[in-house]
């Protein structure tokens, strides 16, 4: 409580009679305290360990691959975050959709992926070469002329491979989100907008999809974040990433300890500038709810 | 001369699944008239109005607008639905002021009221500014222009709704149970409104459980219950000497 507001009170209830007095709270300063030790001894514990080498960590901290890998992360997380939005676009409107088989389709491909584990589907991308060796364009007429072909594993290489198994399990949680947020708008909004003679694409792209992004644009947020952290997951098929290229190094010098606390280092920071950017996203989201006359 | 009918509702049917809202439901609007739709809840008035710019589909009949059949096409004998973009430019002719506003909560009044005409009349931004302006002065809410919906009473924002459906100058204005979601003091201003806009000559089909207003402003008044039209005639007739039991029912409960 401020002061002022304080000196507030006092002059209110000065002839006041029976005056409560304030609630005093002794055990809390001393848990307080005991977690606070809890912590710092942990942390001084974990940074002040003999197995980590504190000049390896600031050696490779901004090396150029590290920095690459960061890069590639990056690169990753938005470009699958792209597509992941425009098939999660795909597989709401589906979902939503008069016909049944292309409800039925939207529906299977949600339950389908959600289901199968994101390094399971990374691994899957990453060996497509095992399923089809080559991408030739044939002449469909007699089958035997080529006129265009690549090998698979210069077509779909790990950088290309990461980003389809990110995308494809992406749209399928941006699909959840966006029908959501479709679903949240007023039924009256559509006629209102069907009355005046607006098509329905302009229905949609004026009237529902505004409407909807303030529900979509929060979890679509937060979506992003964990993708940044995903990414990772594509080390598995040596990806190029952040991890990639941390492990590659600990490879060579065998620190593991120290690249990993490299690569967390360098994921608190993408993260933290995400998160950041998703609140303050957020808050302009809720300013706009509550916009008044001028 | 008599006036020209310009809504011509023919022997319309309705289902929803197994339950048959419409039986047969006829009506002739002429052109500049004023219609009210009474009837107790149930009774298919909302959804008779709703039908006419195919909010909800019919199963049999037809609702023609200046010999034009709306929605629908007749071909080798049978109705056939009309492709979207046919029944949306029919839609632009027709008006409509729904129960509770639905005005677009994302956009200022004045935003509220150029969007169709700007995306569907190519007509310029500009000119269609200067129209809503005009608009929103017969409403009596040009200092409301940059207002957005969520800082309006409910009776200034049926206004605005109002201002919104006439932008796009509609033959007719359909107006859903307009004042029902006001709170009884608001009902007056959005009243006045419409007896201005009946006064200009607009053609309106009104479903209403204001009594006074049908009275005063209808050219004729239609009682509906169970799906059919009970009565139709003049407010005079429908109001002082109704010939049907029902009617007179109804309107002992609402009085």
């Amino acid at each position: 409580m401020t002061n002022a507001l304080l000196s507030q009170r006092q002059t209110a209830l000065a002839g006041a009679t029976d005056r409560v007095a304030a609630k005093r709270h002794p055990w809390r300063i001393v848990f307080g305290l005991l977690a606070a030790a809890v912590v710092v001894w942990g942390a001084l514990n974990l940074w002040l360990n003999p197995a980590l080498d504190h000049g390896t960590i600031l050696k490779y901290l901004t090396a150029e691959s590290i920095l690459t890998g960061v890069k590639n992360t990056i690169v990753l997380a938005v470009i699958a975050m792209v597509i992941g939005t425009v098939g999660g676009y795909l597989v709401a409107v589906m979902r939503l959709s008069h016909n049944p088989v292309l409800r039925a389709i939207g529906f299977g491909y949600v339950a389908l992926i959600r289901s199968i584990p994101l390094l399971v589907l990374i691994l899957f991308m990453g060996n497509l070469a095992l399923f089809w060796s080559r991408v030739d364009i044939v002449n469909p007429f007699n089958h035997a002329e080529v006129w265009a072909g690549w090998d698979m594993n210069d077509l779909v290489t790990p950088f290309i491979a990461s980003i389809l198994a990110l995308a494809i399990n992406e749209a399928a949680y941006m699909g959840e989100v966006i029908r959501s947020g479709l679903r949240s708008v007023d039924q009256g909004q559509r006629e209102a907008a069907t009355a005046l003679g607006l098509g329905s694409r302009h229905t949609m792209s004026k009237v529902i999809l505004p409407q909807a992004m303030r529900v979509i644009l929060p979890p679509a947020g937060s979506q992003f974040v964990t993708m940044i952290k995903m990414t990772s997951l594509v080390s598995v098929i040596a990806g190029g990433d952040l991890l990639t290229e941390a492990q590659n190094i600990a490879a060579t010098n065998l620190r593991t300890l120290e690249l990993l606390v490299i690569a967390s280092a360098w994921y608190l920071l993408v993260t933290g500038i995400a998160t950041i950017g998703q609140s303050i996203l957020e808050h302009r989201l809720e300013r706009g709810q509550r916009r008044v006359s001028i | 001369m008599a006036p020209t009918t310009l809504l011509d509702i023919s022997e319309v049917h309705k289902f929803y699944a197994s339950h048959h809202v419409l039986k047969g439901v006829s009506l002739q609007v002429p052109e500049g008239t004023v219609a009210c739709l009474l009837g107790p809840s149930g009774s298919g008035k909302s959804t008779l109005l709703r039908c006419i710019n195919h909010l909800e589909s019919i199963d049999a009949g037809r609702i023609t607008m200046d010999g034009t059949t709306l929605a629908y096409e007749e071909r080798n004998g049978q109705m056939h639905q009309r492709p979207r973009t046919t029944v949306d430019r029919q839609r632009q002719d027709i008006g409509m002021v729904f129960q509770h506003f639905n005005l677009f909560p994302h956009y200022t009044v004045l935003q509220n009221i150029t969007l169709a005409p700007s995306l569907l009349k190519k007509t310029s931004k500009a000119k269609a500014t200067v129209r809503a302006l005009e608009l929103l002065e017969k409403v009596g809410l040009a200092d409301k222009r940059n207002a957005y919906p969520s800082s309006l009473s409910g009776g200034q924002q049926q206004r605005v709704a109002i201002a919104r459906a006439l932008a796009m100058e509609p033959k007719v204005m359909l107006f859903d149970e307009p004042t029902s979601a006001l709170d009884p003091e608001l009902v007056g201003e959005v009243l006045k409104v419409m007896k201005d806009l009946a006064a200009g000559g607009m053609t309106m089909i009104v479903v209403t459980h204001e009594m006074s207003f049908a009275r005063e402003v209808a050219d004729s008044v239609v009682v509906m219950d169970a799906g059919i039209i009970i009565e139709s005639g003049t407010p005079a007739e429908i109001f002082d000497n109704p010939q049907q039991e029902r009617t007179r029912d109804f309107l002992r409960h609402v009085r």
